[in-house]
């Protein structure tokens, strides 16, 4: 066993899939000589090579497109895109032709590809580096949107996510990328997609989360445990297709629901989770449905970025209010 | 001043608007006999396209784009691949999907509104077209280096219409093709119309072929009203391709001579006398007029060629108004390889209400 960050945990996942398979292949800006500017590919060019491991040039329609021509010819290409800020350019990509291709041939030519990216804020980048953009992608039927949001699920999720036969985006939230490590056993083994994971147990309340935001809920959890308050935290993972029952369960069990996400208000996958629980668990329902997320805001500069960004203190004054809710 | 870099843009012809030859033809043109199938498949796609029309006129196809009077750039460029090679095609292409073994049936399926008019059970690999325009191109970029991962002596050919060079894919596209020497040709069918807006109104640019010298590839004209050239071109572009020399733009000169589309009506921006004088230059009769003068082609010919074609299409028309429309559970059951759990109670859901077809 060894401990690893987020990111080493990604590199490791990567490394392994690309033994395991040969038709397996790295392209992005930056991946070969650089390692990536966040080092997620680091020793790859060396190891595997350049025809695997292949630098682009700046072009991020090309990085997409080209791996839907790979994989349409049954290589597994896992192609990086910078920054969330950037990923723009391949959702016409990824909707239009990776999302499409097995329906619109029934079968004939599919799309096993990942199309990772850091994402979310919390670093003090600059502008278009902080973005949240799992809900893009994950309104488009045919793409699986997952977020790993630990060391751990970041290498088999990721190893599940390239052995997948249709195309993933893979968000790995970057604020996370070296804030812990963890035990994690690089034995090759995945971690099963369209799964929400409860990471911790509780009665009161169910508080719903995902990448960097876990480990805000993580620590609000905690916090309310000294205040006699026993939250359940599910961790969504893979936003799209969404495990709804695994969600159910807990609210059912709990009868309070809190979601937190760090994309804005509007439209944010939260919107989703509440109108499942609303459809199917509504008489489970002690209190209404609190969503903790960002603004409807453009994402600010770093100087503001705090003020914006959900935290654990937001989470533990959400969940008082809806346990006191009569 | 000095020159910092400089080019020049070949154009090939070997027939003239009259059907004169104008040069020394290539080798698979030696034979005049040999140009027949050239011909027959053009023949052959407009009977189809002239059907396809008449059947969306009357309410049992959908919108249907027209390859009237770009007959030869599908078949120029078709009949030069290898079936081992993979076809990217636009939404005009007909003609050269027809020649890579696409069938009639497959044709009216895809445009009547059915999926499975995709699922070519002839070229497995050529990709089903595409509508969203220049977006293919990246893709022929992925297939080819899929192809020379692979070691194997293949290429992929896109295709796409004017209107699609001003779009960044293409030019993303043949950049990346460029720094890597792929195998792909990337063809331009120039028919000087985007729906409504001309050529000039595209680019600045003297000819479209010369976008391929930003991208460090060759880039040449053909004229895409002459079978001859068209293939031509692309047997020397395929050649390159396969011997390891990368990627080549053929801009293949010809006219839009329908409506952009069934749904179009071409009279709200061009005038007759704008078009007809393209109708002189159209790539039918000019081989026609080439074959007949050298004693390989008679009016009997053309008759019997056009009743088997009638005969043929109006077979696989009615083939495909007895084809069912697929379960509307189809469109669940080919989104993923195997459904997701949580799409299944939607598939169910749907199934429940008994949407009948």
């Amino acid at each position: 066993m060894t401990e690893l960050t987020l990111v080493e945990a990604v590199n490791r996942a990567l490394r392994h899939a690309m033994e395991e398979d040969e038709r397996v292949i790295i392209l992005g800006e930056d991946v070969g000589a650089d390692g990536g500017v966040f080092r997620a590919t680091v020793g790859l060019l060396e190891r595997f090579g350049p025809d695997r491991v292949r630098d682009t040039p700046l072009a991020e329609t090309a990085i997409a497109g080209m791996s839907i021509g790979l994989a349409a010819q049954g290589f597994h290409p896992v192609a990086e895109v910078q920054f969330d800020g950037f990923m723009f350019p391949t959702l016409d990509q990824m909707i239009n032709h990776a999302a499409r291709l097995r329906t619109r041939t029934r079968g004939r030519l599919s799309c096993p590809m990942v199309l990772r990216a850091p994402y979310g804020g919390g670093i003090h980048a600059p502008e278009h580096h902080s973005d949240s953009v799992e809900t893009y992608f994950a309104h488009a039927p045919g793409l699986r949107v997952v977020i790993p949001s630990s060391p751990e699920r970041a290498y088999r999720l990721l190893l599940s996510a390239i052995r997948d036969p249709d195309p993933v985006v893979f968000l790995e939230p970057k604020r996370l990328y070296r804030a812990a490590k963890e035990e994690v056993a690089d034995d090759g083994a995945g971690m099963p997609l369209d799964r929400c994971f409860a990471l911790r147990q509780g009665t009161d309340a169910t508080l719903i989360a995902w990448g960097a935001m876990t480990a805000e809920v993580l620590a609000a959890a905690q916090a309310l445990e000294d205040e006699g308050i026993s939250a359940e935290v599910v961790d969504v993972a893979t936003l799209k297709p969404l495990d709804a029952d695994t969600i159910l369960r807990s609210v059912e069990k709990t009868g309070r629901a809190v979601i937190v996400h760090e994309a804005p208000l509007t439209g944010g996958l939260g919107g989703e989770i509440a109108a499942r629980i609303a459809e199917s668990a509504l008489l489970s329902l002690l209190a209404p449905i609190r969503r903790v997320t960002g603004y409807d805001c453009v994402m600010p500069l770093p100087r503001l970025e705090s003020s914006y960004l959900p935290s654990a203190a937001d989470v533990v004054e959400a969940v008082r209010e809806v346990m006191a809710f009569k | 001043m000095l020159t910092a870099a400089s080019f020049t843009i070949p154009f090939t012809r070997y027939l003239s608007a009259q059907g004169e030859p104008v040069a020394e033809m290539p080798a698979f043109a030696r034979d005049v006999r040999d140009l027949l199938p050239l011909y027959k498949a053009m023949v052959r796609t407009r009977i189809f396209d002239e059907k396809a029309i008449a059947l969306q006129r009357t309410g049992r196809l959908g919108t249907f784009a027209s390859s009237l009077g770009e007959e030869a750039v599908g078949v120029g460029v078709a009949s030069a691949m290898r079936a081992e090679d993979v076809l990217l095609p636009s939404f005009r292409e007909q003609s050269a999907q027809l020649w890579r073994g696409v069938s009639l049936g497959e044709l009216l399926l895809y445009w009547g509104g059915d999926e499975r008019g995709s699922n070519f059970k002839g070229p497995r690999e050529d990709f089903p077209i595409c509508i969203p325009v220049a977006t293919h191109f990246p893709h022929a970029v992925g297939v080819a280096l899929a192809m020379r991962l692979r070691g194997e002596k293949r290429a992929a050919v896109a295709i796409a219409g004017d209107g699609a060079t001003s779009k960044g894919d293409f030019y993303e596209a043949i950049n990346v093709a460029g720094i890597w020497r792929l195998p792909v040709v990337f063809v331009i069918a120039n028919n000087q119309w985007a729906i409504s807006v001309p050529r000039r109104a595209q680019t600045a640019c003297e000819t479209l072929a010369q976008k391929a010298v930003a991208a460090g590839i060759p880039g040449e004209q053909a004229d895409g009203n002459d079978v001859i050239a068209v293939r031509d071109a692309a047997e020397r572009a395929l050649a390159r391709a396969r011997r390891g020399e990368g990627a080549t733009l053929i801009e293949a000169v010809t006219y839009r001579l329908s409506d952009h589309t069934t749904a179009d009506d071409a009279r709200r921006y061009r005038s007759d006398a704008e078009v007809s004088p393209h109708w002189k230059e159209e790539p039918i009769a000019r081989l026609r007029s080439f074959l007949a003068a050298r004693g390989v082609w008679s009016k009997d010919d053309e008759h019997d060629l056009r009743e088997s074609c009638r005969a043929e299409i109006e077979r696989a028309v009615s083939e495909y108004f007895a084809t069912a429309p697929p379960a509307p559970s189809d469109m669940f059951d080919f989104l993923f390889a195997e459904l997701p759990a949580p799409l299944a109670q939607q598939r169910h859901a749907l199934n429940r209400q008994g949407h009948a077809p």
